[in-house]
């Protein structure tokens, strides 16, 4: 017999819980979020491993697999164990969530782990705490940039300024940074009449449609702090869109989706961000909203990332009743025989090369645009394959990751070069920036097409 | 409203990919929905009709000509020999696998250095062959010790190859993390990426080659794991067949598999060239029907519904390890759309005691009238615009018969037809 010979009175057609039978806790009671039964369902397939887009070009980096189920295991047993200090190369894709044939939720313990180590083992002194802090609190930036939209980005381009934020901040100088709208979204919408006159465009809009003037159709436009800073056109892009098929938008009180910070280990940030968000989404929610995201990560965040790491009031009710601006028309609208019917011309009509942003693929949305715009007239589309543009938001403005950053969007490169087109498409704000710093094509969102489109 | 289509296949694995091509193949407007990404990242990559009788007999020499000694409930029985047949054109159609030229099963050396009787074998996999009479050296890696080449090299001798088998064992250049991953080396591979050997700097292929032809004697063949690049695997192995001065073969691996992937890429590819829509990440958990017609279904993301709907509905979700078929300690139930399972009431009929003996679950599933709708416990058709492909289907054991790749194949095939077929 083996060692591990089965005591003499245990009988497997008839077993023995009923009798004696104590259950041990073995975990603590805590107020986290219970990962074991994640932790539990991974069988070491190691199919994650094969969608992360860091450990294909750094062998240092230990995949998916390591820094969640077996990271999280480690900690379990041994009271000592500090996060591996690795979690920071993660760059948050999430890719690897969409690998998982257990459902082992892997960019939720990702995100865990890196808000721990953040927490309790990176130093509040240090540069890099810092230099992640300021990066992942873009929003801020952008917004005192606003004021000074053409100093900002005359000034945060300058050569030597950017030589200083390499060497004391570990800001890469090889990148340019984006542009400031001279109006902001926001501004561009008070001065439009704001939530007043979107109705007002809805109803004439129904008229013309022929649907009941007072329609329940209604959305709460979560810009984003790109749209509203930088890429405006892409914004008002979603207005025009949206009021074509008779919706009336409303662009609530909001502040950062949090993307940045979760990738940061940021968390304490990220949830006073979220705080506002999910109470301004939720009371909307309540008068029969729904949510719509421009930006891919943006919606990644509402929809995943906030029912996984807070719980906040509402959280829930934002999550479910989020949704992709392009996805939501899909389910509520002909869009897709709209386009078939439509024709660009003029400064849309291109050959477009489109990348699918990892953040979108795990909403099921990484050939939306290429089979919505396949049948257009005047314009074409072709996807530049499956593999990560390699910026991941601020893990590509990293002095010490940028050479990983563009070794990672390499082959995206070289498959945009071989499109037929020269202008790129993709609905992630810095997966552009990655794009046209790769290619020095310029870079469209798929609003901004569909609103040449449809709408007159 | 919803997001429509003619015909809607739900799983992305062998079954639901030939089901979405042959529809799409025959006009309708085809969407494909899969939970996660396609499971033939799971799998060797290699592509069997039929390896062994249910009873254990074999390996089968002619595949085609064993199915029709299986008894009337497979699913090959279903579907008609003849039909297995133009399934498998469609399949030799869309990829370059090798194997097509005959109805005998090639016998292909496998990781754990047994032998597999399959049907049809990537071209990475061709000079590997059992048949073949050249002397072989099998490479492993230190670092990946799924792949134990001496060992594989003894197990093949034991079970008495034609030929002199040899296994050696080196370290991938560069040295790479002992947990490098199979992507790592096959990047490296596909971009000839420089590695540092000895304090020089070589590209990945050349330093490899150098190292193999090390410990190479006479062998006219060398195999290797299956890492040899993902995007450009033809490329890496010519490559290395140049430097080393033999054929080049690699050898089929457990998950996660390149070869399996490569064959995901290839057949989603052909999806789209044949104009379907296709999306993965999220599941179907939850259907309307209006009578005996399902009208819609619905895509759970982060608690939004997201409806679907077509005219006709392939289920392609997979069996017991793939998640089509659940079970509980009391009953065998299809989560979708609670299909029936036969299966015996006393959870203990469901297994043998003999851990390699026959068990009933292994041929857990739906069944099926003849084009493959499933039938409910008193043989009526469950939904009229409902069929089932793959695994989910009841009557057959394809891990011991290693039919897995076939059924799928040839269920898929006829699913998708039907379907196009009925599609208004």
């Amino acid at each position: 017999m083996s060692d591990a010979q089965s005591p003499t009175d245990f009988d497997p057609v008839e077993p023995n819980t009923g009798e004696d039978f104590e259950p041990v806790d073995v975990f603590p009671d805590s107020n986290d979020f219970d990962l074991r039964p994640g932790a539990d369902s991974c069988f070491k397939c190691s199919v994650c491993d094969t969608n992360c887009p860091v450990a294909e070009v750094d062998d240092d980096f230990p995949g998916p697999k390591f820094q969640g189920p077996e990271q999280w295991r480690l900690k379990q047993t041994d009271d000592d164990y500090e996060i591996d200090d690795s979690v920071m190369s993660c760059s948050n894709c999430m890719r690897c969530d969409n690998a998982c044939p257990s459902g082992v939720p892997l960019s939720q313990m990702h995100n865990t782990a890196r808000g721990e180590y953040v927490e309790n083992q990176m130093s509040k002194t240090d540069l890099e705490y810092w230099r992640n802090r300021i990066l992942s609190n873009y929003r801020l930036s952008a917004s005192i940039a606003s004021k000074v939209p053409r100093l900002a980005t005359w000034g945060m381009n300058f050569g030597p300024a950017r030589w200083l934020m390499e060497k004391t901040m570990g800001v890469t100088k090889e990148r340019d940074f984006p542009e400031f709208a001279t109006q902001t979204f926001r501004e561009w919408w008070a001065e439009r009449g704001g939530a007043d006159a979107s109705r007002r465009n809805a109803q004439q809009r129904r008229e013309e449609l022929g649907l009941d003037r007072d329609a329940d159709k209604k959305v709460a436009y979560f810009h984003g702090c790109y749209s509203n800073y930088n890429t405006v056109d892409v914004a008002k892009a979603m207005v025009r869109v949206y009021e074509h098929y008779g919706y009336e938008v409303v662009a609530p009180e909001q502040k950062c989706s949090g993307t940045p910070m979760f990738a940061n280990g940021m968390l304490k940030d990220a949830r006073r961000h979220a705080e506002v968000n999910v109470s301004s989404m939720s009371d909307l929610v309540d008068q029969g909203y729904d949510a719509i995201a421009s930006c891919t990560s943006c919606s990644m965040a509402l929809r995943q990332e906030y029912p996984e790491l807070f719980d906040i009031d509402g959280i829930e009710k934002v999550s479910s009743n989020t949704f992709e601006a392009v996805e939501y028309l899909r389910i509520h609208e002909d869009v897709k025989e709209d386009v078939q019917e439509a024709q660009v011309s003029g400064e849309l009509a291109e050959e477009f090369a489109y990348h699918a942003p990892c953040h979108a693929r795990n909403q099921g949305l990484e050939r939306q645009s290429v089979e919505l715009f396949r049948d257009l007239e005047g314009a074409g589309i072709e996807d530049v394959g499956e593999s990560c543009s390699g910026i991941s938001g601020t893990y590509g403005w990293k002095e010490e990751k940028y050479a990983k950053s563009m070794d990672i969007g390499e082959e995206m490169f070289e498959h945009m070069e071989h499109a037929e087109g020269e202008v790129g498409m993709t609905e992630c704000p810095t997966c552009a920036m990655q794009m046209e710093h790769g290619t020095g094509y310029e870079i469209r969102h798929p609003l901004e097409l569909l609103e040449a489109a449809i709408v007159e | 409203m919803a997001i429509n289509s003619d015909v809607l296949v739900i799983g992305g694995g062998l079954a639901g990919l030939t089901s979405a091509l042959k529809a799409a193949r025959e006009g309708a407007d085809v969407r494909l929905v899969s939970y996660k990404q396609s499971s033939l990242r799971h799998a060797s990559g290699l592509v069997d009709l039929l390896g062994y009788t249910p009873d254990g007999e074999g390996p089968v020499t002619d595949p085609y000509a064993a199915m029709g000694d299986l008894h009337d409930a497979h699913p090959y029985q279903t579907v008609g020999v003849e039909t297995v047949r133009e399934a498998m054109d469609l399949f030799d159609d869309v990829t370059d696998y090798r194997g097509d030229h005959t109805d005998t099963n090639a016998l292909v050396p496998t990781h754990g250095g047994t032998v597999k009787p399959t049907a049809r074998y990537p071209t990475g996999a061709a000079a590997g062959l059992a048949s073949d009479d050249r002397d072989v050296l099998l490479v492993g890696l230190e670092s990946m010790v799924d792949f134990d080449a001496p060992h594989a090299a003894a197990h093949l001798e034991a079970a008495g190859v034609p030929f002199d088998v040899r296994g050696e064992t080196i370290r991938f250049p560069g040295d790479l993390q002992a947990d490098a991953k199979i992507t790592r080396y096959a990047k490296l591979l596909d971009t000839n990426g420089e590695v540092a050997v000895r304090g020089r700097k070589k590209g990945a292929r050349d330093a490899l080659a150098e190292r193999v032809n090390t410990v190479r004697e006479k062998e006219e063949r060398v195999g290797f794991p299956a890492i040899l690049g993902d995007d450009h695997t033809d490329a890496v192995r010519a490559a290395l067949e140049e430097k080393i001065g033999a054929d080049v073969f690699e050898v089929p691996m457990g998950p996660p598999s390149l070869p399996g992937l490569r064959l995901e890429d290839r057949l989603f590819e052909a999806l789209d060239e044949a104009g379907a829509s296709f999306e993965t990440g999220n599941p179907v958990v939850d259907f309307d029907a209006d009578g005996d017609r399902i009208e819609t279904v619905y895509i759970e993301k982060n608690g939004a519904r997201i409806p679907n709907s077509a005219d006709q509905y392939v289920l392609a979700t997979g069996g017991l390890v793939g998640k089509g078929i659940e079970s509980d300690r009391e009953s065998v139930h299809e989560p979708i759309f609670d299909c029936h399972i036969e299966h015996g009431e006393d959870r203990y009929e469901w297994f043998d005691g003999d851990a390699f003996g026959d068990h009933p679950f292994a041929s857990f599933g739906v069944e099926t009238d003849e084009t493959l709708r499933p039938l409910t416990a008193s043989d009526s058709v469950e939904f009229e615009n409902l069929r089932a492909a793959g695994s989910v289907l009841g009557g057959y054991d394809f891990a011991a018969e290693k039919s897995g790749s076939g059924v799928s194949i040839a269920t898929g095939y006829v699913a998708g037809e039907n379907a196009a077929a009925e599609a208004r």
